[in-house]
């Protein structure tokens, strides 16, 4: 039995050790928020964080990473949605399809935890996942909201459930 | 009554148990009894509406998400009429199967040509409406009062009189028991207080998250997983593989042959059939297109430009004769290529197939073609099959019209009857298998005269239709009308925007072996980079302003108009656009009409000498009648810039050795977030028709961008995309 630290908790599992740490993350250890999308780490739906550096786990052998390194998933970057950035997300109702979400999830939580006040050519730099939907003048609105601390700032007027606006 | 696997799921918070122990739990399957104990707690008042007895609103969807935002938009209708609280609003996906057993009480499923609001607004408003009688009935029958003295909102039935009120939760199960009212009355869309509102999406949270489940997420218990690969030659066959070089990899439980073109392997994880079937030695028999490639398909529709068979879509006037009296032709010839539409999402399906039923769990945006699909590859009937709905990591028409990966998934889950088996392709497979963008190429003729009007426009179409290869039974006497998107004569869809005295618009139809689709905006897309490409030359040839000549030919046309003129405006048409980084800014315009609305674009570009292009902002306009919910319309089309200037600037799929070459997004590459401009929207619904908006401004993007092109540089660009293209200063 190989293991993993994720999300906090050590796994184990059995897989060859080139499977990419996606497939096992997907397949032995049920976490699907984290997406395949090209398998060659162009697109960037499967990025995840080892030891807070975002990596592409699609091309990332599972043997090359040690017990000892955190890996943290879409599933635990916070015990219940409430990382600053999914709280943007949510505010300025960043998805659409939503399946390339968690990766740009990750990818801005980790360019905000290095460069707390990113300019925009800092966010083209750092968000280099795709998103067919065409959901980036929101995310780099929501990025910048984070930065700000300030969920108006983008000005869309979402009116949400529970009375706010953003 | 059942209800959908996912609002079950959500509900028991089996998905929540999940992400945070990161168990592999199973999904549960409906139709056990105890899903349909569950449904008996909380009724239906109708077909559209559940009340739970903690005055939760279940609102029903029938159309699929897949990132438009058609499942919010529909519930705001639902829940406008039915005077519902906002903040107690949820939904679910009824079944296709249900539907058929159900004698279709939730019409149809089918989620493409931007019309899931536009075509269910009717009967889902009235759905709302009537269950809101219903439950205002209920509270009257229980005061023993009448109706009239009742009335219903924000959840609740209030008796004027007395000030006594119900929460809707607790009125739900006797009005679900009265008769549906005929008569209803729908309010006036000025009277709106939820729908017409700038809402939060219903489905965003798990978005966030990781729990949004997608067809490639479902795990089932025993269920194996599958990997395939179909002849990458179109129209070539499987000739033989040899299993034993695999069968002893680990995991591996069978090879299995897939229709006459396939081959997959079934494992314990995809992964592991995805590389044991990357390690299957395979021989394919190629077939008749084994020498296809982009320069024939080319040359074929080269010659459909000036073939003397067309079918007409559009004409007025004798075209020909003012040709032959002009004192000036203007003419271009411009093409348009295959392209994918990439879903981010590949194509998956899990089907659990046995003799007598057939289930399947897959992103589809047409549950009822699905279910046709299964039912017919599975040999069971279609009252023995069902389609578990999820949203969709994309769709873009992909998941329309065609259900190619589920028949697939069918074929293979028949060789494992009892099993589930969950079918992913690859990046790769899901580029070389798409049903493309269709390629066709235009030639534009213009006649002028003395003075420079236009007296006559002649645009002959040759290429790829569609229909032909999708609905065959909509060609007739070789006229796909598809083709002739936003070229129609007026009326309500897809209607040029200008008057020419004489008119000509024909298509020759040229089909490659290339398998074409429904692609987001469809054939709106390359007409309108003709169209409005042209417009621009015919300016330039005859030294107009291209927003004055518009106005000129656009009088008869004041809806085109009116999104037109908002877009100049706003971005100051007319005057010159500001300096960014010392650069020059120049603009462009393009309008279309489609899916029944009508859009407009202002792209401001710079180019550098050395060729960068840079497009620093748009500026879009749509009247789409009716805006359900602004915010979102603002999402779709900003999106829809995306989807278009990645077909721009990236977009093509080439022939060669009759299969296509690109096979993933290094060598398909998408608009990034560091080619994004900024885009302002205006949405600026004029009443009285109700449009759609998923798709139409796409069409406006690239020739928006186009136009502002060669006004920076004086370079014209007719052959996409624009990857291809120096604009390098001479």
């Amino acid at each position: 039995m190989a293991k993993l630290t994720v999300n906090g908790v050590v796994r184990e599992f059995e897989a060859e050790g080139d499977t990419p740490l996606l497939w096992v993350l997907r397949e032995q250890l049920g976490l699907t928020g984290t997406k395949y999308g090209c398998g060659i780490a162009a697109c960037g739906a499967c990025t995840v964080h080892i030891d807070g550096v975002p990596t592409r786990s699609c091309v990332r052998p599972v043997s090359s990473i040690g017990a000892s390194e955190k890996i943290t998933t879409i599933e635990g970057l916070s015990p219940d949605g409430t990382h600053p950035v999914q709280k943007a997300w949510v505010a300025l109702d960043v998805p659409q399809c939503g399946y390339c979400q968690s990766g740009q999830v990750m990818a801005a939580a980790a360019l905000l935890r290095s460069n707390p006040k990113p300019s925009d050519a800092d966010i083209d730099a750092a968000m280099s996942n795709i998103c067919r939907c065409g959901t980036y003048n929101r995310i780099r609105a929501a990025i910048h909201a984070v930065a700000r601390g300030d969920m108006k700032a983008a000005r869309l007027s979402i009116q949400h459930a529970d009375g706010s606006t953003t | 009554m059942s209800s959908s696997s996912i609002a079950q799921i959500r509900r028991r918070g089996f998905l929540q148990a999940s992400a945070a122990t990161g168990l592999v739990v199973g999904f549960h399957i409906p139709f056990a009894p105890e899903a349909a104990a569950q449904a008996v707690a909380a009724p239906e008042v109708n077909a559209w509406v559940v009340v739970r007895p903690d005055d939760t609103v279940v609102i029903r969807i029938a159309r699929s998400e897949m990132g438009q935002g058609t499942l919010t938009g529909l519930a705001q209708l639902v829940a406008e009429e039915l005077e519902a609280n906002w903040a107690k609003v949820t939904w679910e996906y009824p079944s296709p199967g249900q539907n058929l057993a159900r004698k279709r009480v939730w019409g149809d499923f089918f989620t493409a040509g931007s019309q899931g609001v536009r075509r269910s607004q009717e009967y889902v408003r009235k759905g709302g409406a009537q269950a809101r009688m219903m439950l205002v009935q209920a509270a009257a029958n229980e005061w023993k009062v009448p109706v009239a003295e009742c009335r219903a909102a924000n959840g609740m039935v209030t008796h004027g009189p007395s000030g006594r009120s119900l929460a809707y939760g607790h009125l739900a199960p006797a009005a679900g028991k009265l008769e549906v009212p005929a008569d209803v009355v729908l309010k006036d869309p000025k009277d709106w207080k939820i729908a017409g509102k700038r809402l939060a999406r219903l489905d965003t949270p798990d978005k966030v998250n990781g729990r949004q489940v997608y067809g490639i997420d479902v795990k089932l218990p025993g269920m194996l997983n599958a990997a395939i690969r179909d002849c990458p030659v179109f129209g070539g066959k499987l000739k033989s593989f040899n299993e034993a070089a695999i069968r002893s990899r680990p995991g591996v439980k069978k090879v299995v042959r897939v229709g006459d073109s396939a081959v997959a392997v079934v494992a314990d994880t995809w992964w592991r059939a995805k590389t044991a079937l990357d390690a299957l030695p395979i021989e394919w028999d190629n077939g008749p297109n084994a020498n296809a490639s982009s320069a024939g398909v080319a040359a074929m529709l080269k010659a459909g430009l000036d073939a003397p068979e067309a079918a007409v879509g559009n004409q007025n006037g004798d075209v020909k004769a003012a040709f032959a009296s002009a004192a000036r032709v203007v003419e271009a010839v411009y093409s348009y290529p295959h392209q994918n539409h990439a879903t981010m999402e590949p194509q998956n399906a899990t089907v659990l197939w046995k003799p007598d039923r057939c289930e399947a769990w897959t992103p589809t945006q047409n549950g009822e073609s699905a279910l046709a699909a299964l039912s017919e590859a599975a040999g069971v009937p279609l009252a023995q099959c069902e389609i578990h709905k999820l949203h969709l990591g994309g769709g873009f028409g992909r998941r329309a019209a065609q259900h190619d990966w589920l028949i697939q998934a069918v074929a293979i889950a028949r060789e494992m009857p009892g099993t589930p088996v969950k079918l992913i392709w690859s990046r790769e497979e899901d580029m070389l298998h798409g049903r493309f963008h269709p390629v066709t190429q235009c030639k534009l003729r213009a006649a002028l005269d003395a003075q420079g009007n236009v007296t006559a426009l002649h645009m002959r179409i040759s290429g790829q239709s569609i229909l032909a290869a999708v609905f065959p039974q909509n060609v007739q006497n070789g006229k796909d009308p598809v083709v002739f998107q936003g070229l129609n004569p007026p009326g309500p869809e897809a209607s040029i925007g200008y008057s020419f005295p004489n008119l000509l618009v024909d298509h020759a139809m040229r089909n490659p072996p290339v398998p074409p689709g429904f692609w987001r905006g469809v054939n709106l897309n390359q007409n309108a980079i003709y169209l409005e490409s042209f417009i621009d030359e015919i300016a330039a040839a005859t030294k107009q302003d291209p927003l004055a000549l518009r106005r000129k030919l656009m009088a008869g046309h004041p809806r085109h108009l009116a999104v037109l003129n908002a877009v100049a405006e706003r971005a100051g048409w007319g005057r010159p656009a500001p300096d960014v980084n010392g650069m020059k800014v120049y603009r462009g315009l393009a309008q279309t009409m489609g899916f029944g609305s009508y859009v407009a674009a202002c792209a401001e570009v710079s180019v550098t000498p050395d060729g960068e292009l840079k497009i620093h902002r748009i500026v879009a306009a749509t009247d789409c009648g009716h805006a359900v919910n602004p915010q979102q319309i603002e999402a779709q089309v900003e999106g829809s810039f995306a989807y278009g200037l990645s077909g721009a600037l990236f977009g093509e799929c080439t022939l060669k050795d009759g299969r296509m070459e690109q096979t993933n997004f290094d060598t398909y590459p998408v608009v990034h977030m560091r080619h994004m401009p900024k885009v302002e929207t205006i949405v600026m619904p004029s009443g009285g028709f109700w449009g759609g908006v998923g798709e139409p401004t796409i069409a406006v993007a690239a020739p928006a961008v186009l136009n502002a092109i060669h006004a920076a540089t004086g370079r014209r660009v007719r052959e996409l995309p624009l990857k291809n293209q120096s604009l390098k200063r001479a």
